[in-house]
Order: C-alpha cells, then sequence, then structure tokens
C-alpha cells in the first residue's frame, strides 16, 4: 500500500529518529511512502494562536499537494501535524464560506479528496497486525513499556476521530502484536506542557514530571511516545526533572517506530538512538544477539 | 416583550461574546458554568483565572480582564476543555480568539514570552517554508533578552546531532505567499469599508 507522507518539520530535526524508525519498518510490512514535494510546515500552535485563517491555510496548502500528486491517502506521524491537517480538511470541508477563502489564499483549491491517517491507525487495521506479529522477531519480553499518546493524537475527536479519546489503545495495540509488554496506567492522554518547553519551563516541570512519576509508579522501564514534542519534553527535559524533584528515573523514550524496529531485529545503530539524552543503551543496546522469539507465543 | 423566539431573545450577548462568535465560531453564552474545564485543565493552577471563570468573564462582556489575563495565553491547547464540554463550547479556541483580540486591541500580552515565541516561530514559518528550531530559537532569544536560558541543553542538544544546522527551503516560496495573502486578506477585514 503506498501513502503520501507528510513528516513535518520536526522529523526532520529534532524527531528525525521517528522518520528514521518509521521509514525503517515500513518496507517490511509492505507499506510505501512517498514524501509529499515542496510541503511546508503546518502552523502547529503559533499559527492557530496568531491567526485562525493562517492556521487553516497551512495545513491545506499541504493536504492540496497531495491532490497535485494524484493521490488520496496521506501518512502523517507527528501528532500535532497530524491535529492541523485533520482539522483543515474538516474545517474548509464544513463550512462553504471558510473553504473559499481558504482557497483563495492557497496556491492551488483544495477539492477535499484527501484521507489523513496516523501511522498507528494503518498498523491496526487486522491485517496489519498480523504482519506485525510475523516480522518481530526478536525478544524483547524485558521492556515494560508505558505508551503515552499525549495531547493531540485522539482531542478533539470531533475532529480527529481516532482510536479512544480518553484510554486510547492503537499503540498499545501495535507494540503488544510486536511480543512488547505495555502498561496499563492513566496518563495516556495528560498534557506534558507542549510548546511551552522554550517559553514557561516550570509547567513543563510539572506536568512532564507528573507523567515520569506515574510510569515509573506502575513500574514501566520505559515510555513510548508518537508525538517529538512529547518526546523532547520527556528526553530532553528528564534531566532537569531529576534534579528538581530529586529522583532518578532513568526512563528511555522511545518513538513507538524505533520499538517496533528493535523487534522487528533493525540495529539500533540505524534508529537514531544515539541522539536521546536518556540513554537507550542499558535497556537494549547491549544485546548485540537478536534473540529470537516464538511468534506463536504472541498470536491470540 | 410577549413571544420569546430564541435564546439570544432572553439572554442579550455581551459585546465581547458577539465578537468571538464572529472570529472563531464560539458561543460562550452556551456555557452553564459546570466547571468541568477548570477540573480538566493541566494548567489552571497557573492560571489567574479558571477556563470556566474566563467563559464567564467573556460571557459578562468583561474585556479587560479576558484580554488581560494570564489564563489566555498559558493554555496548552491540549484541548481537554474543549473535547469535555458537555455544551460543546470550543474553549480552547476561545482562549486563541481571545490572545488574537488582545494583540488586535494593542493590548499588552501578559506573557510576554508566549507571544514572543509565536512570533519567532511564525517568522521562521514564514522565511523558509519549515520550521529551522536553531534560527528560531536565536529569534526567541532576542526577543525575550533572556540569552542564559537552556544554554546547557542546547549545547547537550548540539552534541546528540539533534539541530539541524542549516534551514531548508524547499516551500519557502509558497509559504511566504500564503503568509501575504493571509495579511492581505485580514487587513481588508479590519478596515471600515
Amino acid at each position: 500500500m503506498k501513502y503520501a507522507y507528510y513528516p513535518g518539520c520536526s522529523l526532520h530535526s529534532t524527531g528525525s529518529e521517528f522518520d528514521l524508525s518509521l521509514r525503517a519498518i515500513c518496507p517490511q510490512l509492505g507499506i510505501e511512502l512517498e514524501e509529499i514535494r515542496g510541503w511546508i510546515c503546518c502552523g502547529s500552535t503559533p499559527a492557530h494562536a496568531v491567526s485562525g485563517l493562517l492556521a487553516l491555510a497551512l495545513p491545506v496548502a499541504n493536504l492540496s499537494l497531495v491532490e497535485e500528486m494524484e493521490m488520496d491517502e496521506m501518512v502523517v506521524p507527528c501528532a500535532s501535524c497530524f491535529r492541523r491537517l485533520k482539522s483543515g480538511h474538516q474545517e474548509t470541508m464544513t463550512d462553504p464560506g471558510l473553504r473559499e477563502k481558504v482557497n483563495r489564499v492557497v496556491d492551488r483549491p483544495y477539492e477535499g479528496t484527501v484521507e489523513i491517517r496516523h501511522p498507528l491507525e494503518v498498523l491496526c487495521e487486522r491485517s496489519m497486525l498480523g504482519r506485525v506479529a510475523e516480522t518481530a522477531t526478536v525478544d524483547l519480553s524485558h521492556l515494560k513499556v508505558a505508551c503515552y499518546y499525549g495531547c493531540l493524537l485522539t482531542r478533539p475527536p470531533k475532529i480527529m476521530q481516532f482510536d479512544r479519546h480518553e484510554y486510547p489503545m492503537s499503540m498499545d495495540t501495535v507494540l503488544r502484536a510486536a511480543g512488547i509488554t505495555t502498561v496499563d496506567w492513566d496518563f495516556k492522554t495528560m498534557c506534558c506542557g507542549a510548546a511551552f518547553s522554550l517559553t514557561e519551563t516550570d509547567i513543563v516541570y510539572k506536568l512532564t514530571g507528573d507523567i515520569l512519576d506515574e510510569a515509573q509508579a506502575v513500574g514501566a522501564n520505559a515510555i513510548a511516545v508518537a508525538c517529538p514534542l512529547c518526546h523532547a519534553n520527556l528526553d530532553t527535559r528528564q534531566r532537569e526533572i531529576e534534579e528538581r524533584r530529586e529522583k532518578e528515573y532513568g526512563l528511555p523514550i522511545f518513538y513507538f517506530t524505533q520499538l517496533m524496529a528493535l523487534a522487528m531485529g533493525i540495529p539500533a545503530t540505524e534508529l537514531g538512538l544515539a541522539k536521546h539524552l536518556v540513554e537507550t543503551d542499558e535497556l537494549i543496546g547491549s544485546r548485540t544477539e537478536p534473540q529470537t522469539r516464538s511468534v506463536a507465543s504472541v498470536t491470540h | 416583550m410577549g413571544d420569546v423566539q430564541s435564546a439570544t431573545a432572553v439572554a442579550p450577548s455581551s459585546g465581547l461574546a458577539r465578537t468571538i462568535l464572529e472570529d472563531a465560531a464560539v458561543e460562550v453564552n452556551l456555557c452553564y458554568q459546570c466547571g468541568k474545564c477548570a477540573a480538566g485543565c493541566p494548567v489552571a493552577y497557573a492560571m489567574d483565572y479558571a477556563p470556566a471563570q474566563l467563559i464567564h468573564a467573556a460571557r459578562l462582556g468583561l474585556d479587560d480582564l479576558v484580554l488581560n489575563s494570564k489564563t489566555i495565553w498559558l493554555c496548552a491547547a491540549c484541548e481537554t476543555c474543549t473535547t469535555r464540554c458537555p455544551q460543546e463550547v470550543d474553549i480552547a479556541k476561545v482562549m486563541d480568539a481571545a490572545k488574537i483580540l488582545a494583540v488586535k486591541r494593542g493590548i499588552k500580552p501578559s506573557i510576554g514570552a508566549v507571544r514572543s515565541f509565536h512570533q519567532a516561530a511564525l517568522a521562521s514559518i514564514r522565511r523558509f517554508g519549515r520550521m529551522w528550531e536553531p534560527g528560531m530559537l536565536v529569534s526567541l532569544k532576542l526577543r525575550t533578552g533572556d540569552y542564559a536560558k537552556d544554554m546547557d541543553l542546547g549545547l547537550r542538544m548540539l552534541r546528540k546531532r539533534k539541530l539541524k544546522l542549516f534551514p531548508a527551503l524547499k516551500g519557502s516560496r509558497r509559504a511566504r505567499r500564503i503568509f501575504a495573502r493571509v495579511a492581505k486578506m485580514e487587513k481588508e477585514a479590519s478596515e471600515p469599508s
């Protein structure tokens, strides 16, 4: 299956591990990604805080690029991009006046034919879960992963129409199919403080700290994410939070795609793990000999 | 008086509530103060008015209170409030509409750094088509004057090669065209015809 691919700014910079690991697992699963030529930023938080029109025009410009490629399905891994693109589509398609206005601003009018999907949605398809189980041959049973979905994958549900908004399970489902244990916990969709990382950092210390506390309390030894900003807060701010709370977490933060790739036996060196500020070696890097697991044991 | 035709006939809308309805298509008068938004807000502890209070102030037309509040700048846009509101009031969108209105009326943002971040980020997107973090960070520091903040973290990220040293320029012209057309349309809309 071939999809138009919108990486977004973070996956080309601070979150490039997400891009690398997604690209690494796709061929194994028969998924082909074609990056949208000339894509631009979705506008994310700054755009909707400054101009309602700009906040729609930036994502819609990208949707119309997908139409120009004559493709009708796109995948968007970044939670914030996913949110903005979905909003761009839905708000313009349900309000003809707004649509007319937005189409006057973008280079090429958007017809509304693009289906915007998150990789987790694609991976949760029944046939795909079977393939995940088949390709995941490395034993990672020592992992106890807290799946952290963050805010925007599921909120607001009216626009996102993705998973259960208060207690999503898609990431758990996909990782479990890959033979990885995921834990039950309450902080799946709590906010990490998001873009306040650079300005109101104390808020991030509190919110992200609470998430780390809870993950530790339920006995997780790693957290999986699907958002580059969540990753930045949980990973790059972890040491500062440890200093402030006078405790040690040592919780590696993985993109769920990195964990899937590791389960598939893709070498850790190809997944950008060295870019993480919280070391991952102790948990996964020392395992030079991939240990195979019995596939039959995880198919229910 | 006689027959009551609609809710607006019995509950006259404040000027601020009408502006929010026109600008953001959110009807704050639907709020019945259940307080769910305030209860679920992860940042309410740091705000001067809880989200439910801010919505009430908008209904009452307390422009000064709303537009000078810290609340509107401290909203993290997590959309928990919007998701849980039983009256489907898009509270997060009200926070955006109030920020935009405050800037339009020349009111100094109560949390200046947040506004500076938005400006620095949008300047980067307009110039390069995509966000270029190192450039955006420099621009943010120039605006806030807080040069020492996060220097240590920045260096750790550089060592880990997390920061991209040069901006991409693909799509920069496309972005500039969009920014220019939006600015023109918004200018036309704000001028009295």
